[in-house]
């Protein structure tokens, strides 16, 4: 098959994806006409935003799996999504590879579309139902090489059918007809049908029971070796970043609390939030090491609190913290932390 | 490289999975769907084969002779065997004449929702796909024109039409012209209906993965979202059907409908209307009855449509 | 005796396509304080056995066989009327998703009034009092506040928290919590689960808690059972259990998890996928998927064996079992 866009030799930690100062509204005032209030006799447009991404800065490296946690409302799926181009960004840029791809037309992104590729959280609404598992697996593959003959798409989907553990000859079967664990290999099997190199996964196994979390798992840790594949995985569950994350991002209220490698983060957690979220994990020894409650809730999206979001639950937090936002800092064991605690080393 | 043992059973031929279906279950138990379905099978099949069911052809002056006008049904007093409905006016035969109504009424109504279908679902699609100002100046549209009714747009266009241009161009033209007025009179039911399912199914991922393939608007909206929204397709279609024959009907009887030489099911009751008090009642009652019957299982055919696709009432 | 006694429980759904069992052959005990997990996958009848105990099954499942006695009174047996007097009085349940249990256009203190006045004769002031008191128990914040608020302006925590003191305003003796964290935030979770703890010691409550969260079970439950496919393969102490798993199903799902495996490396996965309630292979449900099948597996239906404070039905342990017998008998006669 034919690549369309060149590609340059890579060296082990090069770039693939950069993320920077990412920035992300979404309107929740309606339409223009329900935006319009009287205030004190004046007619005046009022917008409301829920503030989903604010200032996110990410690279994700070839090779690696880049895992995002956080809970939900935290902006993590809004982050995949807009890498994805489904959403486009209200500040800030995401290139692959160098190039700026944010502001590009449908028509342009398409050679990126065959290099990115996506792969979602719910199996039962992930595949069209009155498609067939064969026309679903055959439409990225025509769509990017439009000259392939019928022959050619067709042993396309007999390999990628093959290599996700899924028996070629049901091809002709509707999705209904599959368990959830068959269906989200087909829709891994969508995402490898164009041969990408970077896959977004968002949630990819929350919605599958635990044997068949770890089938998916194992399949998608396959298809990085195989491939050479990049991932950006999305999760809320901490033992599945850890086993599966070459990096961490823990990501609190749309803003990124630290970046660490999973082999340090998990052992010593920097940022109060991360630990905090780590110490919750369910886990199956005995007793119970007592986990750091926080207080409160998450706050609203739509009006931030000022200076660094976590100051109203935090355990460290001062006076500082309510003023300013903490920026990244590196940190001796090879992580990033947004911290005014942190960088002044109070913890 | 993953083992094979999820082992899903011989697939059943496509009429087993029909027996095996929710629709198929829920129509061999309802007896109104039965009914229903055979009572509008039959009304098709007499609208097909109209001019070979028919005894005589009511389009033909040749065979029409005013000297049998007003003939009873052959079981009244007074009637002839060779017209068992009796006739009309003028002197054609009755059975005949119905025959041939129900399939100029039948042929308008599907025509007309054809039209409704192919604007409103294009238009629906667009607006429920595209979002934002698309959406609102499309819908916006949409509520002028169901604010004035049908029945309004109807008789203004047809009567200026026939001012203008002439009552013999328009008895030439009657049919697509009540065609193409209650066509585009009715659109927005089917945007409306077509959005709401649209912005439903666009939320779905399969939508988001077709977007990430990097297919075009247009082709994941017709070949992805399109299909799965048939469901309520079906069910008002078969509704708006009976609406655009009762539309035809009153505009027929209203006089601005089919002629009288080309008599529909509403213009062959209104011709009667004259002479039912001269006793003459058979030749507005008795295509009255087939109007209603046709509407009636029409409706009741969508009822059940819409019991059995509605995805509220059944998960599954 | 027991305050909850399950015997012979059997639950069928009558479907078009013919009658399938969806439970079979549960038999538990429950007793005072007592806490009490039940495991197992979407399909393995967990949750169906949580609606069974309180005879809520709706139509086209029904208790086919067995009986459920609490405090010797079968509920398998009783009038709609007598369910009624038990039913969140002295059972309560705690669903996942708590906007099943709330009204959305009832305020909170509307719900818990109205709830302890169908069971009880007092005061509208008694009802606000103790509903009050069941807030500050569940450690909601200004309950006063909250009493008059309605249940979507409250987040998904605070909702599960007030659902919890519903639960606890009758003072039951038994609590059926159904996947009550699924929804929740791990750090959320927690809490809840804490709460829970805390709450069932402090009034003595006996507690059922139905998951797929092993990590969950291990750290609320004293007893659990692994259910497959409509039985329960697998009960006993959930230390024993957790540390020690006989059934191989039980030690595949302990095995897939992530904290199992070497990061990076491939996860213990169980292959294959539990089957459908109309397509339960014959003998052990879990032949097809079992790494140690036998030719006695795929006919036979495999009786409970002891194996410590355990009871395990496997065909395999059984034969364990038996060899170890036998190796032992020849040591002593030597």
């Amino acid at each position: 098959m034919t690549t369309t866009v060149p590609t340059t030799v890579t060296t082990a930690a090069e770039s693939l994806v950069q993320i920077e100062n990412l920035y992300k509204r979404f309107s929740i005032s309606g339409d223009f006409l329900e935006q319009l209030k009287l205030r004190g006799g004046k007619l005046v447009r009022e917008q409301e935003h829920v503030h989903a991404i604010n200032g996110v800065t990410l690279d994700v490296r070839k090779g690696e799996a880049l895992c995002v946690v956080g809970e939900s409302g935290c902006g993590k799926s809004t982050v995949a999504r807009t890498v994805m181009g489904l959403l486009s960004p209200s500040g800030g840029s995401i290139g692959y590879q160098g190039k700026r791809i944010d502001n590009l037309s449908d028509r342009q992104l398409i050679p990126y579309r065959r290099k990115m590729q996506m792969i979602f959280q719910n199996p039962y609404a992930s595949l069209n139902p009155r498609m067939t598992i064969a026309q679903t697996l055959e439409e990225p593959v025509r769509f990017h090489n439009p000259k392939a003959s019928a022959a050619e798409v067709r042993d396309k989907v007999y390999e990628v059918m093959q290599s996700v553990g899924i028996d070629p000859s049901w091809g002709k079967r509707y999705a209904h007809e599959f368990s959830g664990g068959q269906r989200q290999r087909i829709s891994i099997a969508r995402a490898l049908a164009v041969d990408p190199e970077f896959i977004v996964a968002d949630e990819p196994i929350s919605a599958l029971d635990v044997s068949i979390q770890a089938q998916v798992l194992n399949l998608m840790m396959d298809a990085q070796e195989k491939r050479n594949l990049t991932y950006l995985f999305i999760t809320h569950d901490l033992a599945v970043v850890e086993h599966f994350g070459t990096r961490v991002a823990v990501m609190y209220l749309g803003s990124l609390c630290e970046l660490a490698p999973t082999k340090t983060l998990f052992p010593s957690p920097r940022h109060p939030y991360t630990q905090a979220l780590l110490s919750a994990i369910p886990r199956l020894e005995t007793g119970r090491p007592g986990h750091i409650k926080l207080k409160g809730e998450v706050p609203t999206p739509v009006n931030l609190p000022s200076g660094c979001v976590f100051h109203g639950r935090c355990p460290h937090a001062d006076e500082r913290c309510k003023r300013e936002i903490p920026q990244l800092i590196a940190t001796d064991e090879g992580g990033q932390v947004a911290c005014h605690a942190v960088e002044e080393g109070r913890i | 490289m993953t083992e094979q043992v999820d082992i899903l059973e011989a697939r059943p031929s496509a009429w087993q999975r029909l027996r095996d279906s929710h629709l198929w279950h829920s129509f061999v138990t309802d007896r109104v769907a039965q009914l229903s379905l055979l009572v509008f099978v039959a009304f098709a099949l007499m609208a097909l084969l109209a001019p070979l069911l028919a005894p005589f052809n009511p389009y033909d002056p040749a065979q029409i002779d005013i000297l049998n006008s007003e003939l009873p049904p052959s079981w009244e007093e007074g009637g002839d065997p060779a017209f068992w409905l009796g006739t009309d006016a003028q002197g054609r035969d009755l059975w005949s004449t119905i025959l041939y109504g129900t399939r100029i009424s039948l042929t308008i109504g599907l025509c007309a929702v054809a039209l409704q279908a192919a604007l409103g679902i294009v238009i629906g699609l667009l607006a429920g796909y595209f979002g934002g100002r698309i959406d609102s100046l499309l819908m916006r549209f949409a509520d002028v024109q169901l604010s004035f009714s049908t029945m309004m747009v109807a008789i203004v266009v047809l009567a200026v039409f026939q001012a203008t241009f002439g009552t013999e161009l328009y008895q030439r033209l009657a049919m697509l012209m009540l065609i193409l007025v209650i066509g585009i009179a009715e659109w927005p039911q089917y945007a409306r209906t077509i959005r709401a399912s649209v912005l439903a199914e666009k939320r779905k991922e399969y939508v988001d993965a077709a977007r990430v393939i990097g297919l075009r608007p247009a082709r994941i909206m017709f070949r992805h979202i399109l299909p799965n929204t048939l469901s309520p397709i079906l069910v008002i279609s078969t509704v708006q059907v009976a609406n655009a024959i009762i539309s035809e009907a009153s505009l027929s009887f209203l006089g601005l409908g089919m002629p009288v030489s080309q008599p529909s099911l509403g213009s062959l009751i209104s011709s009667g209307f004259e002479y039912i008090f001269s006793g003459a009642w058979w030749i507005t009652v008795i295509p009255g009855g087939v109007l209603i019957a046709l509407v009636l299982v029409m409706n009741l055919l969508g009822d059940w449509l819409r019991d059995v696709l509605n995805p509220k009432l059944y998960k599954g | 005796m027991a305050l909850l006694e399950v015997n012979n429980l059997e639950v069928r759904f009558g479907l078009r396509s013919g009658e399938v069992s969806a439970l079979r052959d549960i038999n538990f005990t429950l007793e005072r304080g007592e806490r009490l997990g039940i495991v197992g996958e979407s399909g393995a009848g967990k949750s169906v056995l949580g609606f069974s105990i309180l005879n809520l099954l709706s139509r086209p499942g029904y208790i086919a066989g067995g009986e459920i006695l609490f405090e010797g009174r079968n509920l398998a047996a009783m009038s709609a009327r007598e369910l009624r007097s038990i039913r969140g009085n002295r059972i309560s349940m705690i669903f996942q998703d708590p906007m099943m249990t709330l009204n959305p256009v009832l305020t909170i203190g509307q719900q818990m009034v109205e709830c302890l006045r169908a069971h009880r004769k007092i005061s509208q002031q008694d009802a606000k009092r103790i509903a009050l008191q069941k807030l500050k128990q569940v450690y909601i914040p200004s309950p006063e506040k909250r009493f008059d608020q309605y249940p979507h302006e409250l987040s998904g925590g605070m909702r599960q928290r007030i659902v919890i003191a519903i639960g606890l305003l009758m003072d039951p003796d038994i609590i059926i919590a159904d996947e009550p964290t699924t929804a929740l935030d791990v750090t959320i979770q927690a809490e809840i689960m804490d709460l829970m703890l805390e709450l069932c010691e402090r009034n003595n409550v006996a507690l059922i808690l139905i998951t797929h969260d092993l990590g969950v079970v291990s750290q609320v439950t004293k007893q659990a059972m692994v259910m497959y496919a409509g039985r329960i393969i697998e009960q006993g102490p959930t230390r024993e259990i957790i540390n020690d798993a006989q059934h191989p199903y039980t030690q595949g799902l302990m095995n897939a998890l992530p904290q199992m495996a070497i990061p990076g490396q491939r996860l213990n996965q169980i292959r294959g996928s539990m089957p459908p309630l109309q397509k339960i292979p014959a003998g052990c449900a879990f032949n097809p998927r079992c790494e140690y099948v036998m030719e006695v597996c795929r006919s036979q239906l495999p009786e409970f064996t002891s194996s410590g404070g355990c009871r395990v039905a496997c065909h395999l342990v059984a034969k364990m079992k038996l060899e170890e017998a036998a190796a032992q008998r020849v040591e002593e006669a030597n």
